[in-house]
């Protein structure tokens, strides 16, 4: 982990701190917004086993979801953790403190276990998207069926994006979406996207939801 | 462009995918025992059908699981897709023996 003061989001460089606090559009179909320094934690292990969902509950207070596709947990990592479904034995754990090296009260649980938790929080960028011309936006470079008889809140998935692989999760009906990309892909995802959502007019914003104050960029010290 | 049922995500797009080929041709259990000819039917020598043919796919950019998928190669229809492990849907066992 580096020095707290050195560490940057995979967009920082973007400014979007800064773009964030322009005079925007009010009317913009879409709102953007990286959701930076959020613990993630891959996790493995085999669902079937209710021994195994009931050490990952004993830790986090929620069970790793069995339905294939689905999240479990609060609307806002803000409130707790998350568990997103990636496999029938593997999981994406979202929230915490990432300071807090949230993995290890986990790894001791299931230290008994045919398991593996790794800290994963720096591998990936999240990017909020909401607004209500979301879904065109992603529709236009996602195959997935996004109609909400098909996905809807709190449904995750792994699919391509603009040919990028991503972990899309729907968080709302309004809806708002967030995106898990590689950190290496996260420019040029973001990039795509802005530049897919210009038709709808585009708002930065400094917080995922607008509802709570995470900023982007840098973290001071 | 084909929508192939992964077992796990259900209806997905052909570009989440990627083949691997003839399923059920398993590698030898015991490889030192197989004489050359045999490494050749395992390696080389594969059913090649005009019509259903039981074959892997990887569900690469989604799930990551390995499973088989019962297609005609004709038509590209799919019948249905089963578990790595799991023996092939009744109607791609029948039409495969009748063919
Ligand atoms: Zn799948």
């Amino acid at each position: 982990m580096p020095d707290r003061y050195r560490r940057q989001s995979p967009l920082a460089h973007l400014g979007l701190v800064a773009r964030a606090s322009e005079d925007q559009s009010a009317e913009a179909g879409v709102v953007m917004a990286e959701c930076p320094f959020c613990a993630q934690t891959g996790l493995r292990g085999d669902g079937s086993l209710a021994r195994f969902g009931n050490a990952v509950k004993t830790v986090l207070g929620i069970a790793p979801p069995t339905e294939p596709n689905t999240v479990t947990g609060p609307e806002d990592f803000a409130d707790g953790a998350r568990i997103l479904w990636l496999g029938p034995d593997e999981w994406l754990i979202v929230g915490g403190d990432v300071d807090a090296e949230p993995s290890g009260a986990l790894r001791l649980a299931l230290s008994d276990r045919h398991a593996a938790v790794v800290d994963v929080s720096d591998g990936r960028a999240v990017i909020a998207l909401s607004g209500p011309n979301a879904r065109d936006v992603l529709a236009k470079g996602c195959p997935l069926d996004l109609h909400p008889r098909a996905f809807g809140p709190g449904r995750c998935a792994q699919t391509v994006l603009a040919k990028a692989h991503v972990i899309l999760h729907q968080i709302d009906a309004s809806p708002s979406y967030e995106i898990y990309v590689h950190r290496s892909f996260a420019d040029y995802l973001w990039s795509w996207l802005e530049d897919a959502a210009g038709e709808f007019g585009v708002r930065i914003s400094n917080s995922r939801s607008d509802r709570n104050g995470l900023l982007g960029g840098r973290v001071t010290p | 462009m084909l929508l192939i049922p992964c077992p796990w995500c259900g209806l997905r797009d052909e570009v989440e995918f990627k083949y691997g080929g003839e399923a059920h041709n398993n590698r030898p259990l015991v490889p030192d025992v197989h004489d050359d000819t045999a490494w050749a039917a395992y390696l080389f020598m594969k059913k090649n059908p005009k019509g259903l043919h039981l074959e892997r796919w990887v569900h690469a950019a989604g799930c990551r699981r390995w499973f088989n998928v019962a297609r005609d190669t004709v038509s590209n229809r799919i019948d249905g897709s089963y578990k790595i492990g799991e023996k092939p849907p009744a109607i791609a066992a029948e039409t495969e023996e009748s063919a």
